[in-house]
């Protein structure tokens, strides 16, 4: 199996504030084997998303394996809560976009 | 005619609720499924109409975000279904902020329906969610600790000075005494989403862990179903066992993925919520596919708190706003888009000084969505679009402020520009009003000795 997409592997992925001072962001697989792939591939894991957002590990508040729904869940610190001025995304909803291109390993 | 597509009734004691609707007034229900869920020999109405989603402006100026035409709609389906079938109807955190201003219109549109319908007497229960600056004050001079929450400081003095309206987040007692006084509609103000829910089923004497689980699969209406579709209802039900969870529009099913995966919507964590009085804890919820179109879940978990601590909102104004945009096409200026954003900064600073007033710049094209969070800012568009917002305490400076920070980057000073006619481009050569800026001052918690309170409660009467 080659490497593939977190885009092609996922059923949804999004995030959204949880708080007026976070966003959290939920990447949900569509059955258990990919959702144990992508966990044991170490693509999601604390360092890999500070690795992607360019954060310090102080930034990420909680990052967990949900298996009830097959999903890797990590919550972000925002630097100014929402809706502040600077702030352009309200609701946290378009800050998932780099989590489409992880690339998976076989 | 409406039928019921719910599953047959437990034979065991049973409460249910049919949620039309997860943020009443942010978009208008949708009727049919709607009708299908009454239908379904419901005990209960039940809606969420806050978020702090919205942003602190809402909270900090007392208005609501959705129009008035959207909250009358949803309010007149749910009142005629629910007196038409004669079961109580509860609304939460009224009109997106759970002000007592927000209550009370509410009530009056509750009231004017009733009228204009010529419905037969009724209660309508209401209580006030919001706290008076001073009575914080007071708590913090007294050497009381009114901790932040998600890692801020604890309150000081001066942040509380900049704010401007604060609620409590409320649990479920006060819905539970409003029904004991006999209310059959409620207008709640700011409250826990899952309190609305929690509320009747703990008051009919079900288990508070499956009781505010109830609540916190419900709040969110069909979000917990699949495939995605807002804004239609669902169907719940109760028993002493479980809690069972069912989609009314035809084409969506709860499954126990769909259900799983909304534990974990729009919160940092999927296994805690914590409510006035308490935790839930769902780390050892098990979800059952029920029937095709039905979720069950066992297992959560409630653990009562030792303290008990309300969460308190507040939002403070910053000043008056406006925005202006432009464009930008050359790669040059783009490859220096931040050399034109400090000229222009500086011209502004020339004019106004350091202080008194606030400027921002939104790279769009680059990183204005994601900000520092994005991995290729160092990698523009073609084209960008820069979108700049003033805030002073006038109307008449932030206007001035927002146009020179706009004008002077058509005059930026780039070395090597070959374009001398112009550094950006604008569809609108002008700048225009905006909301007022506020931020969000409190999202801290405060103890209290008894969960009311803070929550003042009233009755009054609508119908004919």
């Amino acid at each position: 199996m080659p490497a593939q997409r977190l885009f092609d592997l996922a059923k949804t992925i999004r995030s959204k504030n949880a708080g007026v001072d976070r966003i959290t962001f939920d990447v949900i697989f569509p059955d258990r084997a990919t959702y144990e792939r992508v966990r044991h591939a170490g693509v999601l894991s604390r360092e890999a998303v500070c690795r992607i957002f360019h954060i310090p590990p102080e930034r990420i508040s909680d990052h967990v394996a949900f298996d009830p729904a097959c999903a890797i869940k990590f919550t972000i610190r925002r630097t100014i809560p929402s809706g502040s001025p600077g702030d352009a995304d309200v609701f946290g909803s378009q800050q998932y976009g780099p989590l489409l291109d992880v690339m998976v390993p076989e | 005619m409406t039928v019921s597509i719910q599953h047959a009734r437990s034979a065991n004691r049973t409460l249910r609720i049919v949620c039309p609707n997860g943020h009443l007034g942010f978009a208008p229900i949708k009727t049919g499924s709607f009708a299908i869920g009454l239908a379904s020999e419901p005990d209960l109405i039940c809606a969420d109409s806050g978020s702090c989603d919205i942003g602190p402006g809402p909270l900090g100026a007392d208005v609501s975000c959705s129009p008035l035409a959207w909250q009358t709609h949803d309010l007149e389906h749910m009142l005629l279904g629910a007196r038409r079938l004669g079961i109580p109807m509860i609304i939460g955190s009224a009109g997106d902020t759970g002000t007592n201003s927000r209550v009370d219109l509410y009530v009056r549109i509750i009231q004017e329906l009733a009228r204009k319908h010529g419905l037969p007497k009724f209660l309508v229960g209401w209580f006030h969610s919001e706290l008076e600056r001073p009575t914080l004050a007071a708590r913090l001079e007294a050497g009381e600790t009114i901790d932040g929450l998600d890692g801020r400081p604890a309150l000081d003095a001066a942040t509380l000075a900049a704010t401007d309206r604060i609620v409590a987040v409320a649990g479920v007692h006060p819905y539970i005494a409003l029904l004991d006084q006999g209310a059959e509609v409620i207008i709640g103000g700011r409250s826990s989403d899952c309190a609305i829910f929690a509320a009747p089923a703990i008051r009919a004497g079900f288990p508070e862990s499956l009781a505010y689980y109830y609540g916190k699969v419900m709040e969110c209406a069909s979000f917990c179903a699949e495939p995605y579709a807002g804004k239609e209802s669902i169907l719940g039900e109760i028993t002493m066992e479980d809690v069972k969870v069912t989609a009314m529009l035809p084409a969506q099913r709860c499954t126990t993925a769909s259900v799983a995966a909304h534990a974990m919507y729009e919160r940092a964590n999927p296994f805690y919520e914590h409510v006035l009085g308490g935790t839930l804890d769902m780390t050892a919820c098990v979800y059952e596919q029920y029937d095709a179109r039905t979720c069950r879940i066992t297992g959560p978990r409630f653990v009562p708190a030792q303290d008990l601590r309300v969460k308190l909102e507040g939002a403070g104004k910053l000043g008056e706003r406006y925005l202006g945009f432009v464009g930008v096409r050359d790669p040059y200026t783009i490859a220096n888009i931040d050399r034109v954003i400090a000229w222009a900064r500086a011209q502004a600073r020339e004019q106004y000084g350091e202080n008194g007033y606030e400027l921002h710049y939104s790279v769009y094209g680059r990183d204005a969505v994601m900000g520092e969070l994005e991995p290729l800012r160092d990698r523009p568009g073609h084209e960008l679009c820069i979108v700049v917002q003033a805030i002073a305490p006038t109307k008449e400076k932030a206007e001035e402020v927002c146009m020179t920070g706009l004008r002077q980057m058509f005059y930026a000073r780039l070395p090597q520009v070959k374009g001398t006619a112009g550094g950006v481009a604008f569809a609108l050569d002008e700048v225009l009003p905006a909301s007022p800026a506020y931020r969000w001052t409190l999202n801290h918690t405060m103890r209290v000795d008894d969960p009311m309170e803070l929550f003042e409660t009233g009755l009054v009467e609508a119908g004919v």
